[in-house]
């Protein structure tokens, strides 16, 4: 009850700051910043709590941007349809990973999910219809009533998202799926033997995982008015899904929303004060920071300190 | 796509030349993560820094394939140390396995690449030798000498490792602690040890390739992304730590690729080898030569 009404009280505020006359900066920057929180969460349904390593958020949230830029490019989808198209366009590519859990274990089942990405991204640059290499400019339709501009919009959106995909992840972390999963992950053949059914419930975190980075790409064409592979296609959106969950960590649905807010608003703020290769850099030292000496990461130091402290 | 029977050979050519290349630039982590378990996602990452090692190198006048051999000892020290800190941190908890060991290496991937975009720039850099440039004319065929170049160096460095590996003694020590490292444990050897100095090789190894890597073409700093689908397409397809299973899946793969290249053009050629990783890891994940 009580996460209810804070998930309510943070989209009515997110309602309230874009409707007010916050600085535009804001909205393009806190859009990031919550995508980041969306793709970090659904990283870890998969990741953390099954451990399997997904190196492929690019390949994911880029067939759900492609997919919103066919429906918008063809039918003039309105916003909506485009993310449920995203959602489902990744989650199907996410049931085709999930079948190759049936294989593949640790590093193999990470470097197929690199294969994916590469693959995605070869297959877009020689499709003429969404611009091929060079990318696509596209015209933002008008924005809907309450919001003045698009930004607004698409940040209160992103919110939404990302409210729902911590809802999804908190479901499936306190439900019989999140303790199979646990259980897979400590050991499959003795999950499987006790009965849990490990490749429904692999097929299951892979699809929804999959699809909820399909939805918080499927946005992404309309913000930047431009589509292209290279930037879609890329591995820095790995390293901040990866980096989101470890920093934060990976046991607890608080830990990648937790993760991402702090490496998303870093970045955003070294990426205008010093520079955009910087801001990759500094999630990569903390990633290695964090596994090597806070492998918990910030809530198993924060449990390590309420230990100390009550003793 | 124009089809011919010249074409064709041509592509063969090319291939072969290609997949020596491919296949000794993956020989390092054929080592590392073939016959040593780690989970290197950094090599293509430590490689591409030989090749920016060898550009400074090279720019005091040097060979590129010289300053890529002056640059092996420094190179097997940083793996000695790589390797020590992965122990230290993961395999010596027991959890390399996991998802941690792999995050570590591919932050470290990151920070090598971003590391060398901060201090090169992100343009291409290439290096200077009177093989560069010039091709040798056989008939109606054109064969770059830096492609004859990178073959020859290939070859030797294939050829050294898998003697070494089967004919020393060290090397015969390497590849029992990656058959049994609880019974060589048992039988009074240090198999980190060992592990250390293998590991350091690889990534000596990964200096000569890095050399090859600029050679054969200019380099950039984002270059690892595109081989980490390479290096590890030609390791599994070889099957784990099998060397002249090395030699064979880089011939397969440069020779598939050079084909799309000369038929379908260059757009295509990236997903090959990530295409056959993925066909491999889902039809035949042991290999072709596995042990």
């Amino acid at each position: 009850m009580k996460f209810w009404i804070a998930a309510a009280l943070f989209f009515v505020a997110a309602l309230a700051i874009a409707l007010s006359g916050v600085n535009e900066y804001f909205f393009f920057a806190a859009y990031v910043v919550l995508t980041a929180v969306t793709l970090a969460t659904a990283w870890n349904i998969l990741g953390g709590y099954a451990g399997y390593v997904n190196f492929g958020p690019p390949a994911f949230f880029g067939i759900g941007a492609y997919t919103a830029v066919v429906l918008f490019k063809w039918l003039e989808a309105p916003l909506a349809a485009q993310i449920a198209a995203g959602a489902a366009m990744g989650g199907l590519l996410g049931f085709g990973v999930g079948l190759l859990t049936l294989r593949l274990r640790g590093i193999f089942f990470a470097i197929a999910t690199v294969a994916v990405v590469f693959i995605m991204e070869t297959l877009m640059i020689n499709w003429r219809y969404v611009g091929g290499a060079t990318g696509l400019q596209l015209l933002r339709p008008p924005v809907i009533a309450p919001f003045e501009t698009y930004a607004r919009m698409l940040f209160v959106v992103a919110a939404f998202m990302a409210i729902a995909s911590v809802a999804i992840a908190r479901y499936v972390q306190g439900s019989w799926i999140g303790r199979g999963l646990r259980a897979l992950r400590d050991s499959e053949e003795a999950a499987e033997a006790n009965g849990v059914p490990t490749l429904k419930l692999k097929l299951f975190a892979c699809v929804t995982s999959g699809a909820l980075m399909g939805a918080a790409g499927a946005p992404m064409p309309m913000y930047l008015s431009f589509i292209e592979p290279a930037s879609t296609f890329n591995l820095s959106y790995t390293i901040s899904a990866l980096g989101g969950s470890i920093i934060g960590g990976m046991s607890h649905w608080l830990g990648p929303i937790i993760g991402a807010l702090l490496l998303g608003s870093l970045q955003q703020i070294i990426t205008v004060t010093i520079s955009g290769e910087v801001n990759v850099l500094i999630v990569g030292v903390l990633l290695v920071l964090f596994v090597v000496l806070a492998p918990e990461g910030i809530l198993g130091l924060f449990k390590r300190w309420l230990k100390a402290s009550s003793r | 796509m124009i089809f011919s029977f010249d074409l064709l050979a041509e592509a063969l050519i090319f291939g072969v030349l290609l997949g020596c290349f491919y296949a000794a630039v993956s020989i390092g982590l054929s080592v590392s993560f073939g016959l040593l378990d780690v989970p290197h996602v950094a090599h293509p990452a430590v490689m591409v820094l030989g090749s920016y090692a060898t550009y400074m190198v090279a720019g005091y006048g040097i060979d590129p394939i010289a300053a890529g051999v002056l640059l092996m000892p420094v190179f097997f020290v940083l793996g000695v140390l790589i390797y020590r800190f992965y122990y230290e941190s993961f395999e010596k908890r027991g959890t390399e396995a996991g998802v941690r060991g792999l995050a570590f290496f591919f932050g470290v991937a990151f920070i090598v690449e971003i590391g060398l975009i901060l201090v090169f720039g992100v343009d291409q850099r290439s290096v200077e030798a009177a093989y560069i440039g010039s091709s040798l004319e056989l008939g109606e065929y054109r064969i770059p000498y830096r492609m004859l170049v990178a073959f020859g160096v290939a070859l030797v460095l294939t050829f050294s490792l898998t003697v070494y590996l089967s004919k020393t003694f060290t090397g015969r020590a390497i590849k029992a602690v990656a058959q049994d490292e609880p019974a060589l444990r048992l039988m009074g050897a240090n198999p980190v040890r060992i592990k250390q100095w293998a590991f350091g090789i690889a990534t000596g190894v990964s200096a000569l390739a890095g050399a090859m890597l600029i050679i054969v073409s200019p380099v950039e700093p984002a270059m690892d992304r595109v081989y980490i689908g390479r290096t590890f397409c030609v390791v599994v397809l070889a099957g784990l730590g099998s060397m002249t299973g090395t030699l064979a899946s880089g011939l397969i793969l440069g020779i598939a690729e050079s084909i799309v290249l000369m038929f379908f053009g260059a757009s295509w050629a990236p997903a090959v080898a990530f295409g056959l990783l993925l066909v491999v890891l889902g039809i035949r994940p042991q290999g072709l030569f596995g042990r």
